[in-house]
Order: C-alpha cells, then structure tokens, then sequence
C-alpha cells in the first residue's frame, strides 16, 4: 500500500466536474509527476488532497487514514505540505517570518523551528542572505526557494509542488527541480505538478498524465518520457525526435 | 498657552480611550474585512459589566487595587465572550458570502447590543462609584494633571503595548498578520484560521471593554446608548490612522481626542462631532488609506 492513496476522486466547481475520477499514489523518496495542460485539473488535485478543497466523491487515504472532509490546518499536522500554485508568500512579512509560520504547528518547540530553519537556509543559502527583507521583495526565484523552504518548515512526509518552476529562468527552474530530487532522495513522498514536462520527466519516478479531469496515462517516469503521445502533446515535436 | 496644554492633557486622555476601541476595528478589519460596528457597544457592555460589580456587588468596597482588577479583567473576559457568541452566531454564517450582509448584520449587533443593555441595566443614567479614585493632582507648570488621567494613559499604553509586542513578536501574532494577506496561504501552514478570527474577536474585545471601565471611571456617568458615538469616533481614529494599520489606529485615536478637546476648548462642546466626522468625510476624499495606510499589502 502506497503512503498516499488517492482513488477516484470526483471534485465539482458548481455544477461543473473538475475531477472526473482521478487515482494516484505517492510514496516515500519518490516523485510522481502530474503533467498536463491548462484546466486540465492538476492544481484542482492538489487542492483538494490539502483540504482546500472538497470532494463530492472518492477517497484520500494517508499512512491507511482517511483525509476526506478533515480542514486543511488538520491535514498539515497530519505531514502533508502543499506548495501552491503561485508561490503564495506572504509578502508583508520577512523571510524569516514566513519560514516561522511554514513552522507553526511546532512553534513551542523553539528548538525544532531553529533547526528547521537552519536547514531551509543550508538547502537555499540566498535564503539566509535576505534573511531580514520583505519577502515581497524577492525575486521570483527566490519566492519560490522560500514557498519551498516554508513547505519544508512542518517536516512533511509528502510535499506537494504546485508549478515550482512557473515563471522562472530555465537554469532557475532546473536547479529548483533539482532540489527537488533531493528532498525526495531524503524520504520524501513528493507530488510534482508541472507544466514543463520534459523537467518534469527526467526527474521523476513515476507520472500521470491528466487531460479535462482524468488520469489519461500513467507509468515509470522514464516509460512515458519514451511514450510517443506523451512526445507529441507535451514535450514538443522536433526535439524529442532528434533526441530518439 | 496654559489652556492649550490642559486641553491636550485631556485630548490625549480620552484619546487613549478612542484608541483602544479604534484598535478592535483595526484588528478585525485586518483579518475579515469587516468593519465590526458592535466595537463601541462592546465597550459600553465592558462599561456596564465593571459597572455592575464595583455598584451592584459592591466590589468597590474592597481595597482599591483589587477593586480595580477585578473591574477591568472581569469585564474584559465577559464582553469577549460576548463577542466569540456574536462572531459564531452573527457573522460566521456570513463569513464567506456577502460583505454587505456582515456589515448590515454588524450594525444589527449594535442595536442588539444597546437594546439588551436596556432591558438589562435599565434607560438611565448609571454612575460608577464617584470617589473610587482620589481626584488629586499634580501641576505641570500651568497645567494639571489628575493621577486619574496619568493611570488611565499609563494602563491604555500598556495595553497596546502589549498587543504590538504580540502581533509583531509571536507567532501567532504574525499568524494574524499573515492573515491579512492570504487565507488559504495560512492554511497551508497549518494554521487554524477560524482559531485566529476567534483571538481576534477576544482581543478586539477586551480592549473594548477595557476602554468602557475606563470611561466610566474617568466620566462617572454611563448610559447604554454610550458605545453609538463612542464606536463611530473610534472608526474615524481607525480610518484616519488607516483602517488595518495597528500604530495608525493608535496615532489616529490620540489624534481624533485632541481633536475633540481642542474643539470643546476653543470653539464648542457641540461643535466637536460636526469636527470629528468631517475630519472623517475630508480623509476619505483625500486620503482613503488614511495617514499611516500605504497600499493595501502593508496592511497591520
């Protein structure tokens, strides 16, 4: 049994069916990427797995408990951490505040939370520089190293990326989902959504691919990097045939 | 110069009065973007409660200290939770539909608020205990200042004090802060978000309370239509420091007191509203955010 159990989930906006029956698993040390395009349905799967959302059915299990219809702060406790789409900082606070709050739920524990924050700035030391600056003031990148860091601040057994490489630079993005690998490599259950697809692949485990609301391919990450649709709709025609 | 500076001893007593009041629409405004405007009613209940022990049970009689604990903390926990059983009854319903139908329901919650002291406390004029505190005094040069005034300032001082230092320097308080900003954001940190609009009720509350005790000390008379004009001066301090924005509700409370007290002073103990509210009128013309409100993300 998988750490995280996702099985047909249904998730309405109003009358209209956002998630048509998703499945999916999660397990520890490993990526499993959900690649798609726009509306496809990936961000509304995360939201919905964070408790931001509710199914109108299916089910989400966790370590063999149940997550549906518990409040969001409740699925944090339980170690689950949700990066958004979007990055989500809270611009008004400092670095070091937003690390604090991505720390809440242990903030008795003084201790832990400077431990923690030790290792958010040890993964991304630019952190450490702007530890006193308005987060909004940093660059996109580095909200996204900071969203990254504060997820990481609960001690999560599953993170979920919501688009971490959105809007930036493609070295950015590529040592972003570098560290990615490595959070996972620690033990980490990571759920990656992600628009770039190839990115995506080369370091994920295993993947689905979502179209309007359904899981319409899944597999090893490297079986569907080869996979000719996969090629076609999402990694762009010439270069993945050059390549082979 | 004399009478200017015994006016603004007075300005910046009953400012601290505006301030604390001004600080509970600050607060929840901050977090619900509702201007709560049962604020002034609260302090009239936090009024009525101190009001009740120190008369009705005779707690005046105690040695003054402890008289005065018990006038100012008791109060303080009643009327939050008074306001946890309006945020959970009135607003909470409401709380993600219309803003128009929270603010209505609001002004519902003062009338509620004033009609139920009535049948409570009754349609007069009550009065707190007149020679609880010694009326004594020091000058200051030409001016002078009651230990009443002193002690009343000193106390709202503190009291605010003690909300910067834990919204700027707790977690939790910078929970609060964040909650300005991004509701959903602040979930995905495990924060109980309905947890901290409750804190923020309970802390709009006490300070509102704690202001009414105060009020009834420093005036003598209370009356249930009290908190009506109270809550209002205190939204115009809360707008003109710029609504959301802690030291600007502070700084806008003393304002609007000294305001009001120069206006009795020079010009008319019934001029100072048409003054008041017109400051009010002329900020939202010429400066909606207020004077310490920069954009909309600095809020708190």
């Amino acid at each position: 049994m998988a750490l995280l159990e996702i099985h047909d989930l249904h998730v309405y906006y109003g009358n209209i069916e956002a998630l048509k029956g998703i499945s999916l698993e999660a397990d520890p040390g490993q990526i499993a990427a959900i690649l798609g395009g726009n509306g496809a349905g990936k961000t509304t799967t995360l939201r919905t797995i964070s408790g931001l959302l509710r199914p109108r059915s299916g089910s989400i299990t966790y370590g063999g408990k149940s997550l549906i219809g518990m409040e969001a702060h409740l699925i944090v406790a339980m170690g689950l951490s949700h990066v958004p789409e979007g990055r989500r900082i809270f611009g008004i606070l400092t670095v070091e505040e937003n690390l604090n709050l991505g720390g809440y739920l242990i903030r008795s524990d003084r201790k832990l939370v400077s431990e923690r924050k030790a290792s958010a700035y040890a993964l991304f030391p630019r952190l450490a520089e702007r530890r006193t600056q308005l987060a909004g003031t940093l660059s996109g990148g580095e909200q996204q190293m900071l969203a990254i860091g504060r997820a990481l601040m609960s001690g999560p057994k599953v993170l979920m990326l919501d688009e971490p490489s959105l809007g930036l630079s493609p070295i950015l993005a590529r040592s972003v989902l570098k560290t990615v690998r490595q959070i996972a490599n620690q033990g980490t259950a990571v759920l990656l959504v992600e628009q770039n697809a190839r990115q995506a692949l080369a370091i994920a485990d295993r993947a689905y691919v979502i179209e309007v609301g359904r899981v319409v391919l899944e597999g090893e990450a490297a079986t569907l990097a080869g996979d000719e649709r996969v090629q076609k709709a999402y990694l762009g025609g010439f270069e993945a045939v050059g390549t082979g | 110069m004399g009478a200017f500076l015994q006016y603004t001893v007075i300005g910046l007593t009953v400012g601290s009065f505006y301030a604390l009041v001004a600080l509970g629409y600050t607060i929840v405004y901050g977090i619900i973007r509702l201007i709560n405007f049962a604020q002034g009613d609260l302090s009239m209940v936090g009024a009525f409660l101190g009001w009740t022990l120190l008369v009705s049970f005779g707690f005046q009689r105690l040695p003054l200290y402890l008289a005065l604990i018990i006038a100012f903390v008791v109060p303080m926990l009643g009327t939050a939770a008074v306001n946890i059983v309006i945020l959970q009854f009135a607003y909470k319903p409401l709380l993600r539909k219309s803003l128009l139908a929270i603010l209505i329901t609001a002004l519902g919650m003062s009338l509620l608020l004033q009609n139920t002291a009535e049948l409570i406390w009754g349609p007069s004029i009550q009065a707190y205990p007149p020679n609880l505190l010694p009326s004594t005094g020091f000058f200051m040069g030409p001016v002078h200042v009651t230990y009443v005034q002193l002690a009343l300032v000193f106390v709202s001082l503190l009291l605010m004090g003690g909300m910067v230092l834990f919204v700027q320097g707790t977690t939790v308080g910078t929970a609060m802060r964040a909650l300005a900003v991004d509701h959903d954001a602040a979930r995905l940190m495990g924060i109980n978000v309905d947890g901290i609009i409750r804190l923020a009720f309970v802390l709009g509350a006490m300070l509102a309370a704690a202001s009414g005790v105060m009020l009834g000390l420093y005036y003598v008379q209370i009356q249930f239509t009290m908190g009506f004009l109270l809550g209002l001066r205190a939204f115009t301090a809360a707008v003109l420091g710029g609504i959301g924005n802690i030291p600007g509700a502070m700084a806008g409370g003393m304002l609007i007191g000294l305001l009001e007290s120069y206006t009795t002073g020079y010009l008319s103990g019934s001029w100072k509203d048409v003054i008041v509210f017109g400051v009010l009128i002329t900020v939202l013309i010429v400066k909606p955010t207020g004077l310490f409100g920069e954009r909309v993300a600095e809020r708190m």
